[in-house]
């Protein structure tokens, strides 16, 4: 009965680009879960455009970008474009992977709103996005 | 798509009609219990989508199935929506929605829509709103839609109340003990599905559903507040010689193989439904029983709401105290808000 009017967070958990590295973001997905979040995961190897359509489709608040082949200067801000070009400014964007420092800046000043390197804790995941999430409300 | 003769079309319709970003943001609305007064707009403009259930256990290629199925509709040039269910935690109310993975195909076509739903503690192989999020899809002017359950075992039958046809599916190696599962949801099944065709076993998995369809009785069969009903055919015309024979059809929906033969098999049964009337009679049922269900849910929570939570907690220590049974309180509560006039059942 009280399931009913429930506001669930939702993210999209996505692997852009060619790496097959997908643990990390398993591990993030399998986090937001246990913290009670719905988590659309999308699998390997998703183009920008695959990543924003699913976005748009599944209705997410959060974003999650998983990138460990150094691309990321090339497939964020190619999926920030596409995002406003859908309407989805409100959605917000973080980034996990091999980040080095100063491109952290760089996405953080295209829009990203939160990068988190190899030894993040996903308590501050979980944080992050409810804070995040809170905000937008 | 007649979009453009009927101006006169409800605000809600017009915009999920005209951007996915409104159909989306009315499933997530739909999915929070907020959106009662668009599902009562648009539900006029519901019932002419071929709504097609997609079942069975985990594993067995559901969602790679969906994935074909739409690609093939879509070279027909009908539209799909697609509405995907997986388990919500029942420790934490989270969830992983992961049938994406296998609909990569799909991406890019603005003719498909994908909505991943969790169940949000419904067990009947549903969430508690897929019903409704199907009718926004149709008034969107999805074509086909189609619903893919959670990984489902024996007790999942709620989609046969949700879906017109409904798509059993089995893979190789899982099906060889038929007998586990032949009083379950292989009861539901409008068209069998042996899926993984290409693997070893799959002759004897078809041989023995076959079988096993050879032992029944052609009857029609509903599903009604969650139990499976037989029911007479709803045309008197139509006898058991000429009702509905459940196919066994065989796949590999990774790549395509007996795709086209399942959609006729879908086509067929959509046809059959129309013309045995049976169309209408499930749909009456399924109408019914919603009523029913929203009936004892809104009464419930009137009731608990109308209940002082001091005299609810008093009768829980009677009870707890052993000086009364819980259906007398429960009755007791009840008379209090529905004053016997007339003697119940």
């Amino acid at each position: 009965m009280t399931e009913v009017k429930e506001h669930k967070i939702r993210v999209l958990v996505a692997k852009p680009g060619l790496d097959g590295h997908d643990r990390g973001a398993k591990v993030v997905a399998r986090a937001l879960r246990d913290a009670g979040m719905e988590v659309i995961y999308t699998g390997l190897r998703q183009t920008p455009e695959m990543v924003v359509e699913a976005a748009l489709q599944e209705d997410v608040q959060v974003i999650g970008l998983s990138i460990l082949s150094g691309a990321h200067m090339a497939l964020v801000p190619r999926i920030l474009e596409l995002m406003r070009t859908n309407g989805l400014d409100d959605v917000k964007v973080f980034v996990g992977g091999i980040v080095p420092d100063e491109d952290v800046t760089a996405l953080k000043n295209m829009g990203v709103s939160g990068v988190f390197g190899p030894g993040a804790n996903t308590d501050d995941i979980v944080k992050y996005i409810r804070e995040s999430v809170s905000a937008q409300a | 798509m007649s979009d453009e003769i009927a101006p006169s079309l409800p605000p809600v319709v017009k915009a999920i009609r005209s951007s996915r970003r409104e159909l989306s943001r009315l499933l997530t609305r739909i999915e929070n219990g907020e959106a009662d007064k668009d599902l009562a707009a648009l539900f006029p403009l519901t019932g002419s989508a071929h709504i097609i259930g997609v079942t069975g256990a985990p594993g067995t290629g559901k969602s790679s199935l969906v994935n074909a199925l739409a690609k093939h509709y879509r070279t027909t040039g009908r539209t799909v929506g697609i509405v995907a269910v997986d388990p919500t935690s029942p420790f934490s109310g989270g969830a992983v929605l992961g049938d994406r993975i296998r609909m990569r195909d799909l991406s890019g076509d603005p003719g498909v829509f994908i909505r991943s739903m969790a169940t949000r503690g419904s067990l009947g192989g549903l969430a508690h709103t897929t019903v409704e999020v199907v009718r926004a899809l149709d008034a969107a002017s999805f074509e086909v839609i189609l619903i893919e359950t959670v990984g489902a075992g024996q007790s999942e039958v709620e989609i046969a109340g949700a879906a017109q046809t409904t798509l059993v599916i089995e893979a190789p190696g899982l099906g060889d003990d038929v007998q586990a599962i032949k009083a379950g949801i292989l009861e539901i099944a409008d068209i069998l599905v042996v899926n993984k065709a290409d693997r070893p076993g799959a002759e004897s998995t078809t041989r023995a559903l076959r079988a096993m369809l050879d032992l029944g009785h052609r009857t029609e069969r509903i599903v009604h507040h969650g139990q499976l009903m037989t029911v007479p055919a709803a045309n008197p015309r139509v006898d058991e010689s000429s009702a509905w024979q459940t196919p066994v059809a065989q796949t590999v929906a990774i790549n395509g193989t007996g795709i086209a033969e399942l959609a006729e098999h879908i086509t067929n049964h959509l046809r059959y439904l129309h013309q045995s009337g049976t169309l209408q009679l499930r749909e009456r049922v399924r109408i019914e029983s919603e009523m029913t269900d929203l009936l004892r849910e809104t009464l419930l929570m009137r009731l608990l709401h109308q209940t002082d939570p001091a005299h609810l907690g008093a009768l829980v220590d009677q009870v707890q105290l052993r000086r009364l049974d819980p259906v007398s309180a429960a009755h007791l509560l009840i008379d209090l808000s529905f004053p016997r006039e007339e003697k119940q059942p």
